[in-house]
């Protein structure tokens, strides 16, 4: 007999995405499918120089020699891609009188999605945080570029750097993810659209949050961004991304690539919440997320911090890294995975000791509800040279309900003798205790549920910008919400 | 009547452990249940607040007029029903004065009223825990996690404190404390009392009600109550201990 806490949990976790309403606004498509031709039509559509042809075309061709892993603990359909649209660009109305003027119709999505795109509003605020809005494959506007500018820092659509900065693009872009590395990683270098690309000059700490807000909108297409973060020596940035998309019974296939560059003493907070759509109850529809962000601590003393709340995508497929190659640099990742009735996640994080004294640090919180399965994958790696690193690993599940799954899969492997590595891992459930403790308190199932699996991942949501930390606790609890019998 | 309670029956994975309860209580009265270990008192605390893995078998339970048999457990709270536990729960990362403003919260949203503003919010926090006499950050810390049993035990005081009910059950709020400890939670029961709200305190010893009066003092021995009385009774029960009443019972 199933108990009542159960009963309450699985009808908690049975809640409705609230971003899958559908834009109307006239598309233009690149033809169906992928070839050679798909790739130089992206690179045209686009207007970029022969550099970057060349190295779509090398990736492209790389890219046909490869298949598609399958060591994830994960159960993914064959992707067709003959039936995806690689390219979908929202088309310029004629009516609009300058260049940098948006179509209201993105303007009020983006409102209804609750992003901003008017500088003046923000002004108001305490803080502001400069947006790049993407849809589908072409960055819409990007804010406070100019405020931006004063203090050298370059915060574009990565096709406007093409365009722009093209020395910066070439110099950095590859240099961290290789479209060698891996499968997805191959393809989005041969079809990328857009993204942001973020350069913060020496000494320079950006005064503001920056951020990305990538938007799904076509049908059939898939959208393949590409950002870049370049911090120069003892330069600082936070910079977030967030993610929604229409709600459709056919996959959607995201495949990104992040990089990040961080010099002497410099400094990079990269926060991510991902909430694409996850697929209906029965897990029609959703969102494959295949991502590579890898970061690397060029210089000494630098350090990249990773920090995500993941609760969207019907499969996600994420590993954010950190090279730890200058002497006393510092990784972290912390991490939150919530999956829900069909979701699939195998996420985590690779942490590469090469220099000396160098220190990483890992966060993962785990949270499966309804038939849902949740992996956590992580490597850390202390190379003989990395002497006196150390790493401290804390992985956790929380299961919600019998039928889902949480499974962990540290790898470890260190090549010196004066390094450290510590590895803690706890699996636990939402007692029936706990519900009834809230409950006697006038505290819904709902709320209940909630509040503890905001506590449970307190930790990881501490390291949020308060920007983003009030939505992210929203949205876990949204996550698992529903009706309460 | 605030309580009535007739012929209560309630199991647990088919085994009964209240046999036939039947309790009376008013507006203003205290009323002390005791009882050997493993009788029914926590199980029957948690039959009244609507811990689903009990089965009410038989009888009912009437709160205000109202058939609670029919009420959620957190609308039983919401209505003014409070279980001080006898063993506090640990939520770890959600801080004592976020579980609160949820409670309060949500308590007055069931009462059509808007959420209490921050600063009154805390306001009312500062007022209750000087009547409980908490005056470190304890507050801050995550529910129960890592409390001392006095910690706990005053949590659950000051939470009662917070919400006002009108039917407080404290199921064994004093064992375990030391005599300082037991003079504050008594303390903080004391300047609660009104004529409009009531308290079931369940308790091994006497020593409590030396400092909470109890107007009736009730025992329950293997799931019923065999025996009731004034505050005498509990005196009694000191003096002669359990034996009696099971030789009673025969
Ligand atoms: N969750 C439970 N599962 C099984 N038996 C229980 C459970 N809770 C209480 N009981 C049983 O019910 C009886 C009464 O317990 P309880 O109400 O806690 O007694 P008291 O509070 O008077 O010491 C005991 O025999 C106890 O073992
Ligand atoms: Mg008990």
């Amino acid at each position: 007999m199933e108990s009542p806490s159960n009963k309450i949990l699985d009808e908690v976790t049975q809640g409705d995405y609230k971003y899958g309403f559908v834009t109307d606004i006239e598309t233009e498509f690149a033809p169906i499918g992928l070839s050679e031709d798909t790739v130089r039509y992206i690179s045209q559509k686009k207007n970029e120089p022969e550099f970057m042809l060349q190295f779509r075309l090398k990736a492209y061709r790389h890219w046909l020699t490869m298949s598609q892993p399958h060591w994830a603990h994960l159960n993914i359909e064959p992707i067709k891609f003959q039936d995806i649209i690689f390219y979908a660009a929202p088309k310029k109305k004629q009516e609009l009188s300058s260049l940098d003027e948006v179509d209201p119709e993105l303007l009020a999505t983006f409102n209804k999605l609750g992003i901003s795109l008017d500088e003046q509003k923000k002004l108001a605020g305490v803080a502001g945080v400069a947006v790049d809005a993407v849809i589908d494959s072409v960055s819409v506007k990007t804010t406070f570029s100019e405020t931006l500018s004063k203090h050298g820092i370059i915060f574009c659509s990565f096709s406007e750097a093409v365009q722009n900065h093209p020395d910066l693009v070439k110099q950095y872009m590859g240099s961290v993810v290789p479209y060698t590395d891996n499968y997805f990683a191959a393809l989005n270098s041969a079809v990328f659209s857009d993204g942001s690309f973020c350069f913060i000059p020496k000494g320079v700490r950006c005064p503001m949050e920056l951020s990305t807000y990538f938007r799904i909108n076509a049908a059939n297409t898939g959208q393949f961004e590409r950002t870049l973060i370049v911090a120069e020596e003892g330069a600082y940035v936070s910079y977030m991304e967030g993610c929604t998309a229409p709600q459709r019974d056919e996959n959607q296939l995201h495949a990104a690539i992040v990089e990040i560059v961080a010099m002497k003493d410099a400094e990079v907070k990269y926060s991510t919440v991902q909430n694409w759509y996850p697929g209906d109850k029965n897990g029609l529809g959703g969102i494959y997320n295949f991502v590579t962000k890898r970061g690397i601590c060029k210089g000494n003393n630098s350090k990249i911090s990773w920090t995500q709340v993941e609760t969207g995508s019907s499969i996600t497929w994420k590993y954010p890294s950190c090279i730890l190659l200058g002497d006393h640099s510092v990784g972290e990742f912390y991490s939150v995975a919530v999956t829900n009735n069909h979701q699939q996640a195998d996420t985590g994080t690779k942490m590469m000791h090469l220099g000396k004294n160098t220190r990483s640090t890992i966060i993962s919180k785990g949270i499966s509800a309804g038939k849902s399965n949740n992996s956590y994958r992580g490597l850390v790696r202390i190379s003989k040279n990395a002497v006196n690193s150390r790493n401290y690993s804390q992985c956790d599940s929380l299961l919600l309900g019998a039928k889902c799954g949480a499974h962990t899969w540290p790898y470890i492997q260190v090549d010196n003798k004066s390094s450290i590595v510590e590895h803690e891992a706890t699996t636990s459930k939402i007692s029936e205790d706990q519900l009834f403790y809230c409950q006697q308190r006038g505290i819904s199932a709902e709320s209940a549920i909630g509040l503890i699996v905001n506590g449970y991942a307190k930790e990881v949501l501490k390291q949020l910008p308060m920007e983003f930390a009030v939505e992210a606790q929203k949205l876990l609890s949204i996550s698992l919400e529903g009706s309460v019998g | 009547m605030l309580l009535q309670i007739k012929n209560l029956h309630a199991s647990i994975n088919g085994k009964e452990i209240l046999r036939g309860v039947n309790l009376e209580v008013n507006k203003g009265e205290v009323h002390a249940i005791m009882g050997p270990n493993g009788t029914g008192k926590s199980t029957l605390a948690s039959v009244i607040a609507g811990r689903e893995v009990f089965d009410v078998t038989a009888g009912e339970i009437r709160y205000n007029g109202k058939d609670l048999q029919k009420l959620s457990i957190e609308d039983r709270a919401r209505e003014g029903i409070f279980l001080g536990f006898q063993y506090p729960v640990e939520i770890p990362g959600v801080s004592i004065t976020n579980f609160m403003r949820t409670a309060v919260n949500e308590i007055r949203k069931f009462k059509g009223l808007d959420p209490l503003p921050g600063g009154e919010f805390l306001r009312l926090m500062e007022e209750k825990k000087r009547l409980v006499e908490i005056t470190s950050n304890l507050t801050n810390r995550s529910v129960n996690e890592g409390f001392s049993g006095g910690e706990k035990k005053k949590n659950e005081i000051f939470q009662m404190a917070m919400l006002e009910p009108m039917l407080a059950i404290l199921d064994e709020t004093d064992s375990g404390l030391d005599i300082d400890a037991l003079r504050i939670v008594a303390n903080g029961v004391n300047k609660l009392r009104r004529p409009d709200n009531a308290f079931v305190v369940i308790t091994h010893y006497q020593r409590l009600l030396d400092y909470i009066i109890p107007d009736f003092v009730h025992v329950l021995f293997e799931g019923k109550i065999v025996k009731s009385g004034g505050k005498e009774l509990a005196l009694e029960l000191e003096e002669k201990g359990y034996d009696w009443i099971k030789k009673e019972q025969g």
